[in-house]
């Protein structure tokens, strides 16, 4: 950094940071939005609210029922509902469940970790197994890159659920090698991984495996390879950080497939979370619990396109500021 | 179907030689296997073996062999007459759900892309923020506020399915109503909507017909996974997601229960993929 730049007066906003407060600025137009939605479509969808309320234990009495509808003040108009939701959930309250007579906050709080935990070692292993695949199947004979299309197209084609049965099947009941239930420890956590990041390392190795395949004619692979460098060393240092590229802007449908498969995956090994949670409410019709995973949901994805949207730069020289064209 | 989009970018390399389909085995073979599936379909009775409903409680849990070619349930049920007549409603719900998802889609994405610009940004908007969510969760949204059972977790599918078609119509009407032939139409006096009829559908036809045969696999795969979460068919009615579900609980002893109809929608989702496949490589060119 040049002495100019350092003695730069320090009320300049970086240009970085104007880009993020941007683009969350943005994002929480979609939160709103996606708030808003479900608000309204809670309170139009047939059904009613008391009932739900009152729960299916308890007789609904007029008495009851009015008891219900003052307490959560039903009878306020639909505007003065929606600007007391949102005051709610700007002081951070989610509401409260139905069914399980609790703050919702609460309730997911205890199940987040489950799930990110589950999330995040099924997202590293997919990565792994997919670069592992395209890495060894790219540029090989017909036979090889075939199977490896097979391979991926029946991950691809295998609903995590089944997938899901038959770990359990193989590994628990016959086996006997690891835990089919629970959260508890690393052992509990290798089925249901495996039945979340095989689908989705199906997906991964073949954008990788194609990446890979359209770099390989490219002036920098011949230049590396003219000064000597083996197929492995390019693939290493050069190919594969370039292949790579593309499953950044994936990363939206990569969050999206590892939430929707966790809702299988954990109600099939009985695993605590979030999908189990979601699975659950909607079952007993438990509106505020789903309307809270809605927003928490589409508010992880504003964070994370924004995230990548901001190290996308650092991972692509060409897109930074001032960088090779 | 946000597996199909991610995908879809990214046509198969293969290059087809139109006519191609019927020589290749390659490509045949899925179309026999849907066309047996059809038959299943239509004529349960001629494969079935058993009553799908019978119980046979002296007979309950049964490993595969000669009497129950795939064992029977706890209940004494015989998983191949179960499987075969839970064919129709698993495949008509999958069939449902992309006929909603591709005729809402079209609907939207004809006045997106025909209509004015702030109809096209509101819309677009809208749908971009539902393309965020995963298939599975938007439809899960829509079992919550309908309730569950085989109509709503079809029509759930379908509108979870909606923002995709859409987005593709939208895209491919504002390509042809850019074209230099509707220009012209329209420099003869053609009328707007008669070149959205005459014009656009038909030219949007063709992808959406590749989307949706894509769509397919993934609407089965959606519909199994809610059945899996027992809000689909109710008893006894029964598609092979609830038949996964009901042998859930008997894994340790009986297997053959949930392996087999998770079996069957690997393969029909299998056959739609290259079918779906093949189409758009065909297409592509």
């Amino acid at each position: 950094m040049s002495d100019r730049a350092r003695l730069a007066p320090r009320r300049h906003v970086p240009p970085w940071a104007r880009f993020v407060a941007r683009r969350l600025a943005a994002g929480l137009v979609v939160v709103w939005g996606t708030l808003t939605v479900t608000f309204f479509a809670l309170h139009l969808a047939p059904g009613d609210i008391v009932d739900g309320l009152i729960g299916p234990g308890a007789a609904a009495t007029p008495a009851l029922r009015g008891q219900v509808i003052a307490e959560n003040g039903l009878d306020d108009p639909l505007l003065l509902q929606y600007g007391r939701q949102l005051a709610q959930l700007a002081s951070g309250g989610l509401g409260w469940s139905y069914q399980l007579n609790e703050p919702i906050e609460r309730l997911l709080g205890s199940q987040l970790g489950p799930t990110v935990e589950l999330a995040v070692s099924a997202l590293v292993t997919a990565l792994v197994l997919a670069v592992l695949a395209a890495a060894l199947t790219v540029g090989r004979g017909r036979t090889v890159r075939g199977a490896a299309g097979l391979a991926e197209l029946l991950m691809v084609s295998m609903p995590s659920f089944w997938l899901g049965i038959i770990l359990l099947t193989v590994f628990s009941y016959r086996l006997h090698a690891l835990p089919s239930i629970g959260a508890d420890g690393p052992a509990a956590l290798v089925l249901p991984t495996l039945a979340l990041a095989l689908p989705l390392a199906g997906v991964l190795a073949q954008v990788i495996r194609q990446e890979l395949e359209t770099t390989d004619g490219r002036p920098f692979v011949l230049t590396a390879r003219s000064r000597g460098l083996g197929a492995t060393a390019v693939l290493l240092r050069h190919t594969l950080r370039h292949a790579l590229l593309p499953l950044t802007t994936l990363s939206g449908f990569v969050l999206g497939s590892l939430f929707g498969g966790a809702v299988l995956v954990e109600n099939i090994f009985t695993r605590p979370g979030l999908g189990r949670v979601l699975a659950n409410a909607v079952g007993s019709r438990d509106l505020p619990v789903v309307s809270a995973l809605v927003v928490i949901s589409s508010a992880a994805f504003v964070v994370i396109n924004t995230l990548v949207d901001v190290l996308h730069p650092l991972i692509d020289p060409r897109l930074r500021e001032g960088g090779p064209a | 179907m946000s597996t199909v989009t991610a995908l879809l970018d990214r046509p198969a390399a293969a290059g087809a030689r139109r006519g191609a389909l019927l020589r290749s085995p390659a490509r045949l073979a899925p179309l026999v296997l849907l066309a047996a599936v059809a038959l299943v379909l239509v004529f349960p009775g001629v494969f079935a073996t058993h009553a799908p409903e019978a119980t046979d409680v002296a007979a309950a849990l049964r490993p595969p062999g000669a009497e129950h070619w795939l064992g029977t349930d706890q209940l004494g049920r015989d998983v191949w007459s179960r499987l075969v007549h839970g064919t129709r409603l698993s495949l008509l719900i999958a069939v449902g759900a992309t006929v909603i998802g591709v005729g809402g889609g079209a609907l939207l994405g004809l006045v997106a892309g025909c209509g004015g610009r702030q109809v096209d940004f509101a819309l677009m908007r809208v749908v971009d923020v539902l393309l965020g969510f995963p298939e599975l969760l938007l439809a899960l949204v829509v079992v919550a506020l309908l309730g569950g059972g085989t109509v709503n977790v079809a029509i759930a599918i379908g509108v979870a399915g909606v923002p995709h078609y859409a987005r593709l119509v939208r895209g491919q009407a504002r390509l042809v109503l850019r074209s230099e032939y509707v220009e012209a139409a329209r420099v003869l006096g053609v009328p707007a909507w008669r070149s959205v009829l005459r014009h656009v559908l038909p030219n949007v036809g063709g992808p959406l017909v590749v989307l949706a045969s894509i769509g397919l696999g993934s609407a089965i795969i959606s519909g199994s996974g809610l059945s899996v979460l027992g809000l689909g068919p109710v008893p006894p009615d029964a598609d092979w997601g609830s038949m996964v579900a009901d042998g859930k609980d008997f894994l340790q002893t009986a297997w053959w229960i949930s392996i087999s109809p998770g079996l069957a929608v690997s393969v029909v989702v299998v056959c739609t993929t290259l079918i779906g496949r093949s189409l758009q490589s065909r297409a592509v060119r």
